[in-house]
This record gives structure tokens, C-alpha cells and sequence, in this order.
């Protein structure tokens, strides 16, 4: 079994070898690194990208925007990640954004992962038929899983979800109702000589 | 009374850096503290007559255990080699999470004698091998075979009987990862591991010296003086390897350096020394002439250090003496200014590190914090503004930018990965081929060219926009942003300097591991001791917190 360090050494290597820059391979290795952790096929997809990114071209986007267009290639997963990670304080304001057009979009959820974390707030990612929630950085929710991931995604959609509770009221209520049989009932005295108690909130 | 922490651009200069001593944060110490209650056992002693086969050594407290498997093997005096492309070597090690099952045993047979082209799993720890200094091992066991102890004089100019090559840690080779074990109580310091992976070889060599001379001549062998014992520690060489981790660590390097000077101010912030604290610091002093005298080299680079050292010591004990009135108020920062004034920075950072020998209560608190949780600095502050980090650049690197890239001696050398080894490596851009593929050390030159770049950019401009066109620089940018919140992150040279001294910062990190007595074989490689006067496993459970001086 290769250790998680020398999946992020060698990860960060290759991508350097690749044509990135020191910078972005670092961040490369950090995320095929998590991938891995999360039992993503991070090694597969990396390395299938970079022998295809030899003779073919992909499409760099420094700029997200609310709707992005490829035009004529695929976006480059590791440009458009470290984009997205980079700007992701801005992207929050925007909440869903649309991309056509992802090359080896497995290799773009690490960076979505982490911007989540950044931001406090998870992401959902679906392009096709295909689902992940972002959680936090701390797990990724799918309905991939152990099935390989395309090497395409036409039409992406990221969605950046407010922290809302994912239960019902009613459900909080009742789960709330049975917790406060831990509680005891406090007598007079004893309220009289809790914390505050004799003075008035406004001296 | 305040004392200000000295100055990162006077403490991480490389020269500095290179005259760092052990001290009491030193990682073989606190690992000797942490463990020093901890059940010690041989496990398993089965060796042949000529020494060779399978040891097992343990430390346990309540259900964990580390157990070293040792592998003994006999090589050809032709393939004994320290260098890290030898393939083969007298004895190989690794230490195991828990006790190893018999099948355990018999993959770590396959896999350890092989080092880097074996595997291994995340069940071991750390991974070594070492080789012995054969004219003192057949010396020490040829007179133990007589009956008779070996020649002192011998045993003082090496020090050890075996040194290792390597060290592994860290996820190596299939090794655990740190997040494995990271939250583990007694593994809270770096390297603690690595500590005791030494630690117990430097057992195994005396078992194993002690057994051979056994089959040598039953009737009439001896064992070897466990007082002769503790005078021998576990010899090193340690080459380049060691060098890019510093740089490519930097909070790390920021908490070691940051725990000395922590505990420097503090010693000089005591007004009154009681006189228990004063003659214990005395007598460390004193006792350490005799490392000193002792310490042997034939680099020239050294023996001048050395020198200095001795003389300087000798001058600065004069002081102790006749000078200074140690019931004064501050008496720390008397002797460090006066240490400033008067001596070299060898001097200077020897004292420092044995003004913390009476102080544990200030240097034990510290010891926790020499970890550091790197992922959590990884991430570039993109909504900040290239204002804000011109201004980082300018605090924190003043002298860096000072430097002329332009000049050929400030650039000449560059840092790469051998495709033999897989080792970091470092050669003259001008006269050798490869510095296309130079590793991203040559922070200096780098932090010089963000500079440069941030020098053409609107200052409101936010960091997000700035490394759309400038990827290139994005390693140093991140650098920049960890190195504003931890000072003495960064070495404050030129690394790639015609001028630099790479064993500087082999030295840097070796003291903080606790070596003693280095001793540079050229300006890339050098041996060095570690627990050489340490007690023995069997003593931890009482031992002389000062031993390193006695």
C-alpha cells in the first residue's frame, strides 16, 4: 500500500514534470492526496489527465464567472480548481455556477472540497447524472460510488448551499422533547441563588 | 524586566544556524523523558555465532508497544558503504506499531534488509540501517573475548560501534503516515520515533558486540562495561537529504527555533538565580570542556570551530568567576550580553543551549509545542492585497532583498533530485546539466522576483488576480503568507549562494535531533554522535537529566 505522503510527493512531482508550476503542483498533491483519503480514484484520473494533456489541448480559466463557456476544448480540472479555490470568497456571492465543458472533473472536486471549508459551507457539484456534496472538507457524499467517475462533464453545475438545517422542525421538536427528560426541576431557593441572581440587569 | 526575542534576521542566517548545539529541547532528551517510565524488553535475542539474524527490542505502557525488529546480515567488506546508493549494509532495522506476529517477522525479513527498494507497511514506523565501524567492533570484541575491556583511547576518538546511513520516517516507502499517529500523547515532539529507533540500536550493537565475543571464547569472555557502554553512543553520516526539509518545513522550523528563543528570553528575564540553578549551570560549563577536548575532526572548517570554542569557553568560565556577581539582579542576560560582546557565535549558542539546564520549568512547556500542524497554513489568502504582502516581503525578508540575482556568484548553484537515489542534491548551474529541473529551494532568488513583480502592481490589487498571471510564483506567495505569522520560518540566506555552506543546515536540524561532536567529512556531508553518554535502557527509570555534560 502506498503511504497518503508518497501519494502527495509523487502526485505533486509528475505534475511539475507536467508543465505546472511549483505553486500549482503543490496544491495538485494536496488534492489528489484528500481524494485518495476519501477513496477517490485520484492516482487513476491524474494520471490519465496528464498523458492526455501531452497531445491535447485544454482550456485554461483564470476568471470564473457565473455561466463558463468552453468554447472549443475542455476545461483544464487543475486551472479551473486552483481558480475556483482562489476565488472562492468571491464565487460565494454568486451561489451557482455553471460550467460547460470540465475535462477529468474528479480532479476538480478536491479543490471544491476545500474551498468549502474555506467558505464554512457546503457544495454541491452535479454535472449529468452524476451528484457530490462537498461537506466541509471533512467527506464527500456522492452516488458514484465505486463506480469510475467520467472523464467528461458537458454540463457542471456547482452550488454554493447556505447553512440551513437539514432536518424538519417538527422532527427537532420532538428529538428536544426527549432530551429534556435529562433536565431536573429547579426549586425557588435554588433559582434565587443561581448565577445573576439579586442584582438587576441594569446596574 | 522585558527582553525582546533576538532577531530572526541575525538568529536564521546560516552561520548562526550552523553553530547550534544540543540542549534540553533537543528530540533524543525529551524523547528519553517521555519513555523513561515505559517497560523496556528484550523480546528476542536470536543471533548465530558470528552475530547475524533477528533481534526484537521493546518499549510498552499498558496496551501500546514499539517493538525494533533488528536484521543482522553478513556483508562483504567490499559492500560496506555509508554513502546512500550502497545496497547492503551490517544491519537493518524498523520499528514496529504494536508486537509483530511471526508472519510479520518473516515480511520485514524480506523487506527491511532492502531499505528503499523494499516495502514496507503502515504497520512499521520508521525504517534504518546502520554499518558497524568494523576496527573498533572486532577490537571491542576480540578484547571482550579475552576477558578484557577495550582500549578507552579507541572507543573516545569514534564513539559509537555501528552508525546508521538513514533514517526513514513519515510515510517512506509505505511507512505510516503521521496522521496515523499524530495524536498519540508520547509522540507529541518531533521525530520522537526516529529517537527511538536509534536509541534501541545503540543497544542492539552492544548485545550483539557482547554475543559475538561470547561465541569467540565462552570460558573467558567478558561483557562490556556498561560504564563504557554509555560512553558510546550511535555514530551518523548524514549527506544533503537532510537539508530541503528545513526549507520545505517552515512552520516546523519556526516552532524548534521558536522554543529555543522562548526559553533564552525567559532565562534572561530571571532576576534571581537561586544558588542551586547557579552551580548546576556552573558545573554543566565546566563538565563540557571535557566534549570539547574531546571532540575530533579533521575538517579544517571545524577544527577552527572548535578552537574558538575551547578558548572562548575557557574565557568565558574566567568570567563565571572572577567577573560576574551572579546574586546581581538578571544574571542570564549579564553572561548573554556580555557572550554577545565578547565571543563567537559557536560560543554564544553553546552557552544558550546549557543556560536551560536547571530551567525545566520553563523548557518541559515548550517541549509540546515543537510540533506543527502544517495543513493549516497551506491555503493562500487570495482576498488580501499586494500591499499587504509588499509589506510582509519588506518586515520579513530585509536583507534577502538586498541580494543581486544579477551577480552569477548569488545564483550559483541550484537544488535537484537525484534520478539515481531519488535524494536531494545540489551542483553548479554553470558547469553541470539539470538546472531545468531545479527544486523550488532557491527561496531567496524567488522571494527577490515577487518582489520585483508586486514592485509593477496597483497596491489594492487582491491576490486572487495577482497569480492569475504569475503561477510561477505561487510557491513563494504561499511562502509569504505562513512566514508573516512564523518568524523564524525562514532562513534569512542565500541558498544557492556560491558561498553558502550546505552542511549549516544538516547542522541545524542535527542539533535539534541532539547530536553531538560533528564532524564535516566536505561542505556536503558529515558524522556526528548521538547518545553517546546517554543512560542505558535499563537505567531510564533514574537517570542524570544533565548527562550530557557528566
Amino acid at each position: 500500500m502506498k503511504s497518503l505522503s508518497e501519494i502527495e510527493t509523487t502526485s505533486k512531482r509528475a505534475s511539475r514534470a507536467s508543465g505546472y508550476s511549483w505553486g500549482i503542483s503543490e496544491e495538485v498533491g494536496k488534492s489528489i492526496r484528500l481524494l485518495e483519503m476519501f477513496n477517490f480514484k485520484g492516482v487513476k484520473n491524474l494520471n490519465e489527465y496528464l498523458k492526455k494533456k501531452k497531445d491535447k489541448k485544454f482550456e485554461n480559466l483564470n476568471l470564473i464567472n457565473e455561466n463558463n463557456k468552453c468554447l472549443k476544448f475542455y476545461y483544464c480540472p487543475i486551472i479551473l480548481g486552483v481558480s475556483f479555490l482562489d476565488q472562492i470568497e468571491n464565487l460565494e456571492k454568486i451561489k451557482k455556477i455553471n460550467f460547460s465543458k470540465i475535462a477529468f472533473p474528479l480532479l476538480f472536486l478536491p479543490f471544491l472540497s476545500r474551498s468549502s471549508e474555506v467558505i464554512g459551507k457546503k457544495i454541491s457539484f452535479k454535472f449529468e447524472k452524476n451528484e457530490f456534496l462537498l461537506n466541509i472538507n471533512v467527506n464527500i457524499a456522492t452516488n458514484l460510488l465505486n463506480e469510475n467517475c467520467p472523464n467528461l462533464a458537458t454540463n457542471a453545475e456547482v452550488k454554493i448551499l447556505e447553512n440551513n438545517d437539514n432536518f424538519m422542525e417538527q422532527d427537532w421538536k420532538s428529538l428536544y422533547q426527549l432530551s429534556e427528560k435529562t433536565f431536573v426541576e429547579e426549586t425557588e431557593s435554588l433559582k434565587k441563588s443561581a448565577a445573576g441572581a439579586g442584582l438587576t440587569d441594569n446596574d | 524586566m522585558r527582553v525582546k526575542l533576538r532577531d530572526p534576521n541575525i538568529i536564521m542566517k546560516l552561520s548562526r544556524l550552523g553553530s547550534f548545539h544540543q540542549s534540553k529541547l533537543s528530540f533524543l532528551r525529551s524523547f528519553l523523558d517521555e519513555f523513561k517510565d515505559w517497560e523496556y524488553n528484550r523480546d528476542l535475542f536470536n543471533l548465530d555465532s558470528g552475530g547475524y539474524g533477528v533481534a526484537i527490542y521493546s518499549f510498552k505502557k499498558y496496551k501500546r508497544v514499539y517493538s525494533l525488529v533488528c536484521f543482522a546480515n553478513k556483508i562483504d567488506d567490499n559492500d560496506r558503504s555509508d554513502r546512500v546508493i550502497a545496497t547492503k549494509w551490517d544491519a537493518a532495522f524498523t520499528l514496529h506499531d504494536g508486537v509483530p506476529s511471526n508472519k510479520d517477522i518473516e515480511r520485514l525479513k524480506n523487506e527491511v534488509p532492502r531499505q528503499e527498494v523494499g516495502r514496507l507497511s503502515y504497520k512499521e514506523l520508521t525504517l534504518s540501517r546502520a554499518n558497524k565501524s568494523v576496527r573498533v567492533f572486532n577490537h571491542v570484541a576480540e578484547n571482550l573475548s579475552k576477558g578484557i575491556q577495550p582500549d578507552l583511547n579507541l572507543l573516545e576518538k569514534v564513539g559509537y560501534l555501528y552508525r546508521t546511513t538513514a533514517v526513514y520516517g513519515s510515510g517512506k516507502f509505505g511507512l505510516a503516515d503521521r496522521f496515523r499517529i499524530k495524536n498519540r500523547a508520547e509522540i507529541n515532539g518531533p521525530f520522537r520515533l526516529e529517537m527511538m529507533l536509534v536509541y534501541l540500536v545503540r543497544q542492539f550493537t552492544f548485545d550483539q558486540v557482547n554475543h559475538v565475543a561470547k561465541h569467540k571464547d565462552p570460558k573467558n569472555a567478558v561483557n562490556l562495561d556498561p560504564k563504557i557502554c554509555r560512553n558510546l553512543g550511535i555514530g551518523n553520516s548524514t549527506g544533503l537529504g537532510m537539508a530541503p526539509f528545513i526549507v520545505n518545513h517552515p512552520t516546523l522550523l519556526n516552532n524548534w527555533i521558536l522554543s529555543r528563543e522562548i526559553a533564552l528570553k525567559k532565562i534572561r528575564e530571571i532576576e534571581n538565580v537561586n544558588s542551586k540553578d547557579r552551580e548546576l549551570f556552573k558545573k554543566c560549563v565546566k563538565d563540557s570542556l571535557k566534549n570539547i577536548t574531546s571532540w575530533n575532526s579533521e575538517s579544517e572548517f571545524q577544527i577552527k570551530k572548535i578552537n574558538s570554542l575551547l578558548i572562548n569557553v575557557k574565557k568565558f568560565l574566567e568570567f563565571l568567576e572572577n567577573q560576574l556577581d551572579f546574586k546581581s539582579p538578571y544574571p542570564f542576560n549579564q553572561i548573554y550580553l556580555w557572550l554577545e560582546k565578547e565571543t563567537c557565535e559557536e560560543t554564544i549558542e553553546y552557552i544558550v543551549s546549557m543556560m536551560m539546564e536547571p530551567f525545566d520549568e520553563i523548557v518541559q512547556p515548550l517541549i509540546k509545542n515543537m510540533s506543527s500542524d502544517e495543513e493549516r497554513y497551506f491555503r493562500i489568502p487570495t482576498e488580501r492585497t499586494i500591499l499587504e504582502l509588499k509589506n510582509i516581503l519588506r518586515q520579513r525578508y530585509p536583507d534577502i532583498l538586498k541580494i543581486d540575482f544579477e551577480d552569477k556568484s548569488n545564483l550559483r548553484n541550484f537544488w535537484f533530485i537525484s534520478k539515481n537515489k531519488e535524494e536531494p542534491r545540489y551542483a553548479d548551474r554553470f558547469e553541470e546539466e539539470g538546472a531545468e529541473l531545479e527544486q523550488p529551494l532557491a527561496i531567496a532568488r524567488d522571494i527577490k522576483r515577487l518582489n520585483d513583480q508586486l514592485n509593477s502592481c496597483k497596491d489594492d490589487l487582491t491576490i486572487d488576480k495577482f497569480l492569475i498571471n504569475n503561477s510561477d510564483l505561487r510557491h513563494v506567495v504561499r511562502r509569504a503568507f505562513i512566514i508573516e505569522k512564523f518568524p523564524y520560518a525562514e532562513i534569512q540566506d542565500n541558498t544557492i549562494s556560491e558561498n553558502v555552506v550546505p552542511i549549516d543546515m544538516l547542522r541545524l536540524k542535527l542539533s535539534f535531533f541532539g547530536a553531538l561532536k560533528f564532524d564535516p567529512r566536505s561542505d556536503k556531508w558529515l558524522r556526528i554522535c548521538m547518545f553517546q553518554g546517554a543512560p542505558l535502557p535499563n537505567e531510564l527509570k533514574d537517570y542524570n537529566q544533565h548527562w550530557v555534560y557528566c
